[in-house]
């Protein structure tokens, strides 16, 4: 046995993958359930999505403050009353704010389900955000956010968003303890009232769902006064700053700087997206990529470093994000710039791409892996306009790129001068 | 239930195969019975930074990584108080791929100087990033130290100090390495589409010719019961006070675990928890609270901590929760709220199970505790715990005469 030479391996290029079909059925007014029905164990996940992120709000913090305070009383439970009722039956109901969605997230045990879905149309239906509910989220949320501004990586993600989209942009945008401050009841009822009660609103459904979950979920929500027109149209300008580099001093004592190197960039719609998820995965997307290999692997300046294309529905970024040693922050920008411009001079070696690309495969098919994640891949499409020609076209790319495409596309967009430069200490 | 086949390669490796066919991954999963308990008190954080190096080359392999993305796979590894677990992911077909690289570092490492000299800077940087550059993050150094006077759980698996990472030499890696890192100290759990017969072949074929080494039998000083209370008071640039308490608590394997891990359910579990209805919500003196343990092989630590609210006194807090302590001490908790923290343990359990992932760790978290069998049997232990249980072990653990309390006040 010779243990220098690898075993044989069937090129993750050469593997078909599949993504597996969801169900589709609709509510009596209109909802549509996406459902995929796998797995082995008796789990179930229910995710409602509502068009109700911070797009569509008219004053900050507003729509993250009614997605949180739908667990804060109803017109029939007070908060415990409604976390207990969940955490009896060892149901987690979760609720998050993203820019352009906001969703209730329920995951139980299959034989419970029945007990749960009627408490969740009542925070749809009947949440009455009590004064005094409003007032210690605000007093703990400030304190938080005092926690948080702390840290320079905290700071280092709101500057740079504000610098490639601009402070009036939904994707640029941050809180102060101010914005908890100006919150007032009213709003977040009829934030709440629009964009919940009567917004659009769609269900997702995965896990080992019981033989009559569309009945059961009709019975539910199929009465709900739920918009059937597409909802309400928003439109941001991007704004982004004029100067390009910024350092700052957050923590004189700090012993790290949080690095952030960005640019503006396109959405998933746009054809050159998915061979930049290959360059950027060459760049920096995983453990052996090249900002790994050398600014952590050779140099030992930093425990990680990341680049990744932000997951935005309409404008996006390209950002490189590192936290590393005081000492070392100017050089590891200087190395960072330095991987750009050899992916611009240098085609990538065959033998590197092939690493990639069977990477990227294999890492996708693990990502398909049970219900749950197949679902999430679902929602991402579906939310983006997306169809199940894009899996498989991104899948294509990544198969057939070549040196020369990647190449030109280095030369394209990693340009330094079109990057924003961030340095907190 | 989970299925799965056990057996013993003759140089003492344990071998667990857990077979999936709905997935077209596998999983390996290799756990070094070695943890940061294992460590001298002069060379703390020497655990980890070892993971670190097991990934900078072996002994015919100049690099780990490499060949396993090329192979579609990804892995990592993690570090505690108690053991090592390493663990990759890759398309079955190519588990072989796993096999080599797995069996290649566990006969030999290249024990590069290059490596070790970058992964300590790694290292540290990880302590800063985690422990010294983040608000309160000295919390829990701060607490073990108070805690523990004999057993090596006193110091944090990242390392007591920074400089015990820095001066870490080649001579104690090699000794690290053929003390903990032999067959004979390791577990490997194979899972997802794979054949037991398959595995068995190629578990002998790469792991078999192996020199066994020296089972390692662990003597460690155990911590004495503790006595009379003790209080610490810190005061650091944080922006609000922090109040964190502590109580000794049972080994992993005994009655009074499962006990204390419900009662932390009915304490901090969740918004329905006593803790966070009295403290956070009714009587606003905290931000946040939480009641934890660590899940600790040996005896371990159940705490109580949270961030006060701006103006509270840290008496007041401490009062506060103190009374809560003594609630469920005096009354029995009522069958709904232990029913409720079952519910959510059964839940909890189904989760876990979900990912081939999670399954080939429990096995090989179970194999270690001496009996894989655990995975499939350990919520029996939790249904049958009883109200006057919960009361009697609750007396018995939040005693103040075994409490360690930390003042962390903003300067």
């Amino acid at each position: 046995m010779n243990r220098k030479s690898a075993p044989e391996i069937l090129d993750a290029v050469d593997m078909q993958l599949r993504l597996p079909p969801y169900q589709l059925y609709t509510l009596d007014n209109g909802v549509p359930v996406y459902s995929i029905d796998a797995g082995a164990q008796d789990v179930l996940l229910i995710e409602w999505v509502f068009e109700a992120g911070n797009w569509y709000e008219e004053k900050n913090i507003v729509a993250a403050t009614t997605n949180f305070m739908l667990k804060n009383g109803t017109r029939q439970k007070k908060a415990f009353g409604i976390n207990e009722h969940f955490e009896f039956y060892g149901a987690y109901l979760n609720r998050s704010c993203y820019n352009e969605t906001a969703t209730i997230t329920l995951h139980c045990l299959k034989k419970h389900v029945s007990e749960l879905l009627p408490v969740v149309a009542e925070l749809i239906m009947e949440s009455i955000f009590p004064e005094e509910e409003l007032a210690i989220y605000q007093q703990n949320q400030k304190q938080r956010l005092e926690v948080n501004l702390k840290k320079c990586d905290f700071i280092a993600n709101r500057l740079i968003d504000e610098y490639i989209y601009g402070f009036h942009h939904p994707y640029g945008k941050y809180t102060s303890t101010l914005d908890y401050d100006q919150l007032q009841r009213e709003e977040l009822v009829a934030f709440y009232e629009q964009f919940y009660t009567r917004g659009k609103c769609l269900v997702f459904v995965a896990g080992k769902p019981p033989a009559d979950m569309d009945q059961q979920l009709n019975r539910v929500f199929g009465n709900l006064p739920f918009r059937k027109d597409p909802g309400v149209e928003k439109t941001y300008l991007v704004n982004p700053a004029t100067e390009k580099k910024y350092q700052i001093i957050n923590d004189e004592a700090g012993v790290q700087g949080a690095i952030r190197i960005g640019r503006p960039f396109i959405n998933r719609h746009h054809p050159d997206f998915s061979k930049a998820q290959v360059l950027n995965n060459i760049l920096g997307g995983f453990f052996g990529s090249r900002l790994m290999s050398n600014i952590r692997e050779d140099k030992g300046y930093t425990y990680g470093i990341h680049s990744y294309l932000q997951n935005h529905v309409h404008d996006s970024a390209w950002m490189i994000s590192t936290e590393a040693g005081r000492d070392v922050c100017e050089a590891t920008i200087g190395e960072v710039y330095k991987e750009m411009a050899i992916l611009c001079r240098e085609p990538v070696e065959p033998d590197e791409l092939d690493l990639v690309r069977n990477y990227m495969i294999g890492s996708l098919l693990g990502d398909l892996d049970g219900p749950f994640q197949i679902i999430a891949r679902w929602k991402s499409y579906i939310l983006n306009n997306l169809t199940e020609d894009y899996f498989y076209q991104s899948i294509e790319t990544v198969k057939s790129v070549s040196p020369e495409e990647l190449q030109a596309l280095a030369q394209q967009y990693l340009n330094p001068d079109d990057f924003y430069e961030l340095l907190v200490i | 239930m989970i299925l799965y086949e056990r057996f013993v390669l003759d140089n003492g490796l344990r071998v667990l195969v857990h077979e999936d066919h709905s997935t077209p991954m596998a999983v390996v999963n290799i756990l070094y019975d070695v943890g940061a308990r294992d460590e001298n008190p002069e060379q703390t954080g020497f655990a980890h930074l070892f993971e670190h190096l097991m990934f900078g080359g072996s002994i015919h392999i100049p690099d780990y990584d490499e060949p396993l993305q090329r192979a579609g796979g990804e892995n990592n590894a993690y570090t505690t108080n108690d053991l090592t677990n390493y663990y990759c992911q890759l398309p079955a077909q190519n588990i072989e791929t796993a096999f080599w690289l797995e069996s290649d570092r566990m006969m030999g490492l290249a024990f590069s100087e290059k490596s070790l000299a970058v992964q300590k800077k790694v290292v540290c940087e990880e302590f800063r990033e985690h422990y010294i550059n983040k608000p309160y993050g000295d919390v829990w150094h701060i607490m073990r130290d108070l805690a523990y006077t004999q057993h090596p759980y006193r110091w944090m698996t990242i390392g007591k100090e920074l400089s015990h990472v820095e001066n870490a030499k080649m001579d104690d890696v090699k000794h690290f390495f053929f003390k903990h890192y032999r067959p004979v100290n390791a577990i490997l759990v194979v899972a997802g589409n794979v054949k037991v017969d398959q595995i068995k072949r190629l578990a002998e074929k790469w792991f078999g010719p192996i020199p066994m080494g020296d089972k390692y039998h662990r003597h460690l000083p155990a911590e004495p019961r503790q006595l009379a209370a003790r209080k610490k008071e810190v005061y650091a640039d944080v922006p609000f006070d922090a109040f964190i308490k502590t109580w000794h608590m049972d080994a992993r394997l005994e009655k009074g675990y499962y006990v204390m891990d419900l009662a932390s359910e009915i304490l901090g579990g969740g918004g329905s928890s006593r803790l966070y209805q009295s403290l956070v919500k009714e009587k606003q003196l905290f931000t946040g609270v939480d009641c934890h343990h660590f899940g600790s092989i040996d005896n371990g630590l159940m705490a109580i901590e949270g961030k006060l609210v701006k103006g509270v006194s840290m008496e007041a807090a401490s009062q506060a929760v103190n009374e809560e302590i003594e609630k469920i001490q005096a009354s029995m908790v009522s069958e709904i709220e232990l029913q409720k923290v079952k519910n959510k343990t059964e839940s909890v359990i189904a989760f876990e199970d979900m990912g081939v992932m999670s399954r080939a760790n429990s096995l090989a978290m179970y194999e270690l505790l001496g009996d894989a069998e655990l995975m499939n049997t350990e919520l029996d232990r939790y249904q049958e715990i009883t109200g006057e249980d919960v009361q009697q072990y609750c007396r018995e653990v939040f005693r103040e005469d075994n409490s360690n309390t930390l003042f962390y006040f903003s300067k």
